[in-house]
């Protein structure tokens, strides 16, 4: 099964329109929730167990408790911004059934009474971009958004806004600086945006695919949808798999189910005559694991446990025809073009491991090297106002640990051949 | 590993770091808000921007530069001076603050570029697929031409079409390197670039779609 909640019939033709949303039942949660004390729904929120499907996994009925009653301007925001490297779930729901994601949002909206909101997607998502403003407008004609939702008194001004490419906007502070017209550089925390969010205002914002389950929380009951997948990792989860594998693509699965199921299994495993070399088990921003952790089960706290993260559920996996050190540069590049510049530690410490890793690759690193790269990824580790630093210091000193021999071979093999091109002493 | 001094670039003052040539002209007016009645704007452009700024407050106003950067794009093809200039007059903010935020983002252009834009991305997922050699094929048949905005890009969040372009924003995978040609010429041509191959028409639930040969 691998179409349970959020992606149920999701490949019907014409599900983007209101209409055959609606005769699926779509908007029915949205009727009952107006008809429940927005108390009542964060207590349900709560009890669901849902963690944020983004990528810090924080419990979003917690989150949305924090937002402080009374009357005052509050926003909810939409984290569309999918940017972390493997990652590709939250553009199949938008481009696939936008109103499911209207609909959760307009729910979450009423339980913390925000009256005003944004879904800030990214730039290059241009066509599902267009598909929610279509969908929006419908879901505004028929009074699901907008002043008044269904008689109930609630209003809720929503907005589609589009990012211009930079991963750093899928951090929520610079998301929210990014939105406000800004660079987008991350904010000190705290004050968390719960607090102190978009235009200084209360601000609840989550990712689309944890906006995505709420309506199925509601149609459910908390405690039905907690008893889906295992403890501390309730519900469903959509991982997008991809890298060296056969059947790359979106699958929803039950949280807690056996990773060489979903890698072998769903996805179809590496080509023929591969085998699993490394793989990222949350996007490219967590530790990888190898072929020995295929049996870990797949949830929240197994994963930490084993020294990385689900994070937005993106597994890439890496088989035994590549080089770990190409692997590494290239993750290293990429978190080099996206530091925002704001912190020393990961402006500094990103482009030093890209030029010490692009030695590596040359052969002109000594194995010394290795351990000056590995000390540089542990100073950029937590010494950022954001986690983009960390990002890339935890699967390049996770890499580096793991895969050391290989890291030294490579230098080895890479000097012999440069001074086979080129002996020593004939060039300057 | 010895270095040759005649050979590293060097600012005329001497330095390898951007710098002043002159001294700063202290006599110089800082940016300044331009002035509507000396800075035409074009109606169409400025009822693009003021569309957009009509989301947000007054005090937020600025939230609309990022809209208003693709109109000013839209209508330019790219984020040109004057372009900049005719935003910041309608936004009420200094071409500064315009000039910054256009200048972070990877999608706003800075100079003229083609107007086809082709974004391949060769971040890990299309790079573990054979990402580096799709680009080097569409920079040898259109690296050259004038009529192509090509870039490698980061993580386009379509690594289970890898290894994949966006073509004048449509999603395009998986592309061998053979086909870059042909898809060229549909672009040129003014026709969908491999239509079925397009993301759009995929299905989501149907593991068999996206097996590979």
């Amino acid at each position: 099964m691998t179409d349970i909640l959020l992606f149920r019939g999701i490949d019907e033709p014409g599900l983007t329109t209101i209409e055959v949303y609606e005769r699926r039942g779509g908007y029915r949660a949205l009727r009952r929730a107006l008809e429940t004390d927005p108390g009542e729904l964060v207590e349900q929120l709560k009890g669901s167990g849902l963690r944020g499907r983004g990528g810090a996994g924080f419990s979003m009925g917690m989150k949305a408790s924090f937002l402080p009653r009374g009357d005052i301007q509050k926003y909810i925001v939409c984290n569309a911004d999918e940017s972390e490297p493997g990652t590709f779930k939250d553009r199949e729901l938008m481009q696939k059934n936008p109103h499911q994601l209207i609909e959760g949002i307009v729910i979450s909206a009423y339980a913390v009474h925000a009256t005003k909101g944004f879904i800030y997607i990214r730039g290059e998502y241009a066509a599902q971009a267009d598909i929610l403003d279509a969908a929006l407008a419908e879901a505004a004609a028929h009074g699901y958004v907008g002043r008044d939702v269904l008689g109930s008194g609630f209003d809720l001004e929503l907005h589609v806004h589009r990012g211009a490419g930079a991963y750093i906007c899928g951090e929520e502070t610079g998301l929210l600086d990014s939105l406000e017209g800004r660079r987008g550089n991350p904010r000190l925390k705290p004050p968390f945006p719960a607090n102190e969010g978009l235009f200084q205002g209360p601000t609840l914002i989550n990712n689309v695919e944890t906006l995505s389950t709420v309506p199925h929380i509601v149609e459910l009951g908390a405690e039905r949808y907690a008893e889906i997948g295992v403890q501390n990792s309730t519900g469903t989860k959509l991982v997008s798999v991809s890298g060296n594998v056969q059947r790359p693509g979106n699958y929803e699965i039950e949280l807690g189910m056996r990773s060489r199921d979903i890698i072998h299994g769903l996805a179809g495993g590496p080509p023929a005559g591969r085998e699993v070399k490394l793989w990222f088990p949350g996007g490219s921003s967590s530790p990888v694991l190898t072929k020995d952790d295929l049996d870990l089960s797949y949830d929240f706290d197994t994963l930490a446990k084993a020294g990385t993260m689900l994070g937005s559920g993106a597994i890439i996996v890496v088989d035994d025809s590549r080089s770990v050190v190409d692997v590494a540069l290239r993750l290293a590049k990429f978190y080099a073009h996206e530091s925002c510049g704001k912190c020393t530690p990961c402006r500094e410490g990103t482009s030093w491991t890209v030029k010490m890793l692009a030695r590596v690759r040359d052969g002109t690193a000594t194995p010394m090297d290795l351990d000056i790269m590995a000390s540089v990824q542990e100073q950029i580790i937590g010494h950022c106002l954001c986690v983009l630093g960390d990002a890339m210091a935890m699967p390049v000193g996770s890499m580096i640990a793991k895969f050391r021999d290989e890291f030294e071979q490579h230098i080895e093999a890479a000097r012999a051949a440069r001074d086979r091109a080129a002996p020593a002493g004939a060039s300057a | 590993m010895a270095v040759d001094p005649t050979r590293v670039t060097r600012f005329s003052h001497g330095s390898r770091i951007p710098g002043w040539d002159e001294a700063v002209d202290l006599e110089k007016d800082p940016s300044v808000v331009p002035d509507p009645a000396t800075t035409p704007v074009p109606d169409v452009l400025r009822a693009q921007i003021e569309r957009e700024m009509a989301v947000f407050t007054a005090e937020q106003r600025s939230a609309a530069i990022i809209p208003a950067l693709y109109a000013v794009q839209r209508r330019y093809g790219w984020c040109s001076p004057e372009g900049i200039v005719q935003a910041a007059c309608v936004l009420e903010l200094t071409p500064g603050e315009v000039t910054a935020v256009a200048t972070f983002y990877d999608m706003f252009e800075m100079r003229p570029v083609g107007r086809h834009t082709i974004y391949v991305c060769t971040n890990i997922s299309c790079s573990l697929c054979g990402a580096d050699d799709l680009y080097a094929a569409f920079r040898e048949h259109a690296g050259e031409d004038p009529d192509f905005n090509l870039r490698s890009f980061e993580c386009l969040g379509a690594c289970d079409i890898a290894p994949m372009a966006s073509v004048n924003g449509a999603y395009v995978g998986p592309i061998d390197a053979a086909e870059v040609p042909a898809l060229l010429a549909q672009v040129r041509a003014g026709e969908e670039p491999l239509p079925d191959r397009q993301l759009r028409r995929r299905r989501s639930v149907d593991p068999n779609a996206t097996e590979r040969p």
